[in-house]
């Protein structure tokens, strides 16, 4: 164990620091903070604008392999990006579910003519993707895909269905999915990952309006609609997308971590303002949510360097990673409960105050955090059958 | 930066588990607890002398190990886990930190090396002030013979047993540390008998009793970082104490059959489980990082900020942990012949030394808010 930083580790960050510095300014500004979790539909334009700044800087998917013209830092090198770029302020990436999901995907999973046609646009942030995964009846039993795919006589897969929940759809051109191809399979197999463009005639996008007000999230419908690519064999679409799954617990942990510090000091400076910072009921509760921040900090380095806890061997997924998500969703939640606390009346009315604002999002946002990516429900269970190896629930074969 | 355990901490760990696995059944535990001097002279000297533990965080110049807060905080939360019956955390952990962090040059060459070779125990008030020792009722005087000291101090962990006690008292406004051979004149002992049997705790009452100064200078400072260190020994110690609750529970609902099956399947069972998971591995997450932090020569107020967090999460989790492990056991776990009680009780008695959560998070919450120290 060593938490000391390497001097190679400080000069990192300070260049990173430096880079935001200087770009993160002018029009930009205004980005700052802005576009995260609750927030995604601020700014489309001029966040999409961003993506092509970063790149041009190199830093957009800075952990891909350097094959692809990427910087292939190590882990602790991303962690550090994620950190300061968090810390600057950076705005939440649009290009997420390209860099972080559908990339690595199909640096893992794809052919070289997929790695080639698609990575360059992602890198070069100039072609945003969307994830069609839950559908109405397929949300914690993501497995209950009832979309359907076939391929017609020339070789093309199409689609019919509806995909739900699908984040930032009206602003992506691309779209991931898992159908079924094989109509008398069940569950996990005869399921097909298949990669689709978002402008044709057979797709169609409702936004979702959140209990927030926002529109962040989408409901997609395909009639028809043609995939021009397939990823993996078909009926072996589960098992790409549980290879991406495992992606997404990842080294971005520790930039939302920034992110939830910034909160919590808004919390700090509303508190101040309104004299709750004098409350000692309050003071408790901050004091809670600050050491919360330290051992999400802590668990997202243990995840990261695979460090020991009790039995670490006999388990693919760490103890620690089980537990991540859960910890972090409700911590947010109580910390979204916390802000309207020390807000008072003037939580009552929709903010002019941009940090004050930032704070009614987190309230009302944040009751989606133990929601999506595994309920609350979901994860005990994952973390009692996975962690403790209590009996498993039914699942059909 | 890594956060991994290193081979040699790996080792210490593996081996520490492996000795308390053996040495430390319910059965044995148990034994010790119901005898009056509750702990085993055997095991003790085997601690001391064969293992070493005694002497983890104390320097090799002083006949130590020469290892520090990660090793000390691994063996801790074992012993924790084992419910160890010893004066290990009065010598090895509380005293240690006290005479490494606070004492002058002098009385480190005189304790520690029988310090870390067991020979010696060692003990120190323990009390539920935040503002630890500060706070102390005990008055020292100097005359042409020394110093002398007079006062109570309610708490002393394992104060029956010790060879010699660290007294912080209060001498013309300031603070000052003491030394205390307990078979001098005017040193009065008095075993409490306590709820945890466990842990036991002597009530000393001192009457111009022979001392020996021995601070270092900036005293103050150095016994705030002494506290730090003190309140991660007892968040590792419930740490895994939380940890034995939730592998008791874990094994009992496996076996328990109701319904025809085992209430391990019932969901109410399991998450009520899960959520004792969550809660040991985030204060494992906490105590595990103060740890790798106090090993990085910090800041005092971030070690004593993040100790403080680790050690309100350690307290509230053991709590928890321990009255969950009472209700998945059902009836037994009401019962004095099943584990969750000892926990429990051990839980109860290591609530509130140097703080109880609410006052920890009161010292965060000060250097959050009014300071700034914190960000």
């Amino acid at each position: 164990m060593n938490l000391n930083p390497t001097p190679a580790d400080e000069a990192f960050r300070a260049e990173i620091a430096a880079w935001m510095q200087a770009h993160l300014v002018g029009k930009f500004a205004v980005l700052k903070h802005r576009g995260g979790p609750g927030d995604e539909d601020a700014y489309p334009e001029l966040r999409r604008e961003w993506e092509q700044v970063l790149a041009a800087g190199g830093w957009t998917c800075v952990g891909w392999p350097q094959r692809f013209g990427c910087r292939g830092l190590s882990i602790e090198q991303q962690v550090i990006y994620h950190e300061e770029y968090a810390r600057a302020g950076g705005p939440g990436r649009m290009g997420h579910i390209g860099e972080g999901l559908i990339g690595p995907t199909l640096i893992a999973f794809g052919n070289e003519a997929q790695q080639q046609r698609f990575l360059p646009d992602i890198i070069a942030g100039k072609v945003f993707w969307a994830q069609g995964y839950s559908e109405p009846a397929a949300g914690s039993d993501l497995a209950n895909v009832q979309t359907r795919c076939w391929q017609e006589a020339d070789g093309r897969w199409r689609l019919q269905g509806q995909k739900v929940w699908t984040s930032l759809a009206h602003e992506s051109e691309w779209i991931f999915v898992l159908a079924r191809n094989d109509p008398d399979s069940r569950g996990r197999h005869g399921l097909s990952f298949l990669l689709l463009p978002l402008d044709q005639p057979g797709v169609e996008i409702r936004p979702i309006r959140q209990l927030s007000g926002s529109c962040e999230f989408n409901e997609v419908f395909f009639d028809g609609a043609i995939a021009e690519d397939l990823v993996g064999e078909p009926g072996a679409g589960w098992q790409v997308a549980m290879g991406l799954l495992a992606a997404e617990r990842g080294v971005s942990t520790l930039g939302q971590q920034m992110h939830f510090a910034h909160e919590l000091k808004l919390v700090i400076k509303a508190a101040k303002a309104t004299g709750k910072a004098s409350d000692p009921l309050i003071r408790d509760r901050i004091a809670q949510a600050w050491s919360g921040l330290r051992v999400m900090r802590y668990n997202a380095l243990r995840m990261l360097s695979g460090a020991a806890g009790a039995d670490e061997a006999s388990m693919s997924l760490g103890r620690e990673a089980l537990i991540y998500k859960y910890h972090w969703s409700n911590w947010h939640r109580d910390l979204g409960e916390l802000a309207m606390a020390v807000l008072g009346p003037l939580g009552d009315v929709p903010a002019q105050d941009i940090d004050v604002l930032r704070l009614q999002q987190v309230y009302f946002f944040s009751r989606a955090d133990t929601i999506y990516g595994g309920t609350n429900e979901i994860q005990l269970n994952q973390i009692a059958e996975r962690g403790l190896g209590l009996p498993r629930e039914p699942r059909p074969q | 930066m890594n956060f991994a355990l290193t081979e040699d901490q790996v080792m210490i760990r593996d081996a520490a588990d492996t000795f308390l696995r053996e040495s430390c059944s319910s059965e044995a535990v148990r034994a010790v607890m119901a005898t009056d001097a509750g702990f085993d002279p055997l095991l003790w000297r085997r601690i001391g002398q064969e293992l070493g533990w005694c002497g983890i965080a104390v320097a090799e110049r002083h006949g130590g190990l020469g290892l520090g807060p990660v090793e000390l905080m691994l063996v801790q939360e074992l012993a924790g886990y084992r419910l160890l019956c010893a004066p290990f955390f009065a010598s090895a952990c509380l005293a240690t930190s006290l005479l490494c962090e606070t004492a002058d040059e002098t009385a480190q060459a005189q304790w520690l090396p029988g310090l870390a070779a067991g020979e010696l125990v060692l003990s120190a008030a323990l009390d539920s002030d935040p503002q630890a020792w500060t706070n102390t009722a005990v008055v020292a005087q100097a005359d042409a013979q020394g110093w002398q000291l007079s006062g109570l101090v309610p708490r002393v962990p394992d104060g029956s047993v010790a060879d010699r006690l660290l007294v912080v008292a209060r001498t013309e406004g300031e603070l000052g540390l003491f030394s205390v051979d307990c078979q001098a004149p005017g040193v009065s002992r008095k075993a409490l008998q306590t709820w945890d049997a466990s842990r036991r705790f002597a009530q000393v009452e001192l009457s111009a009793a022979a001392a020996q100064r021995c601070d270092a200078p900036d005293f103050p400072d150095r016994l705030r970082r002494a506290a730090a260190l003190v309140r991660l020994y007892l968040a590792a110690e419930q740490l895994g104490g939380a940890q034995r609750c939730l592998d008791l529970s874990v094994a009992y609902v496996q076996e328990r059959k109701q319904f025809g099956r085992v209430i391990g399947a019932f969901q109410a069972v399991k998450h009520r489980c899960a959520e004792m998971m969550v809660r040991c591995e985030a204060t494992r997450s906490a105590v595990y990082g103060a740890a790798a932090l106090a090993a990085s020569a910090p800041d005092l107020v971030a070690l004593e900020a993040e100790t403080a967090a680790a050690r309100s999460l350690a307290t509230e989790a053991l709590h928890y942990c321990a009255g969950e492990a009472i209700q998945l056991h059902g009836g037994v776990g009401f019962t004095w012949e099943y584990d969750p009680q000892l926990f429990f009780k051990r839980g109860q008695a290591s609530a509130h030394w140097l703080g109880t959560p609410q006052e920890l998070r009161g010292l965060i919450a000060a250097r959050l808010i009014d300071s700034g120290e914190l960000a």
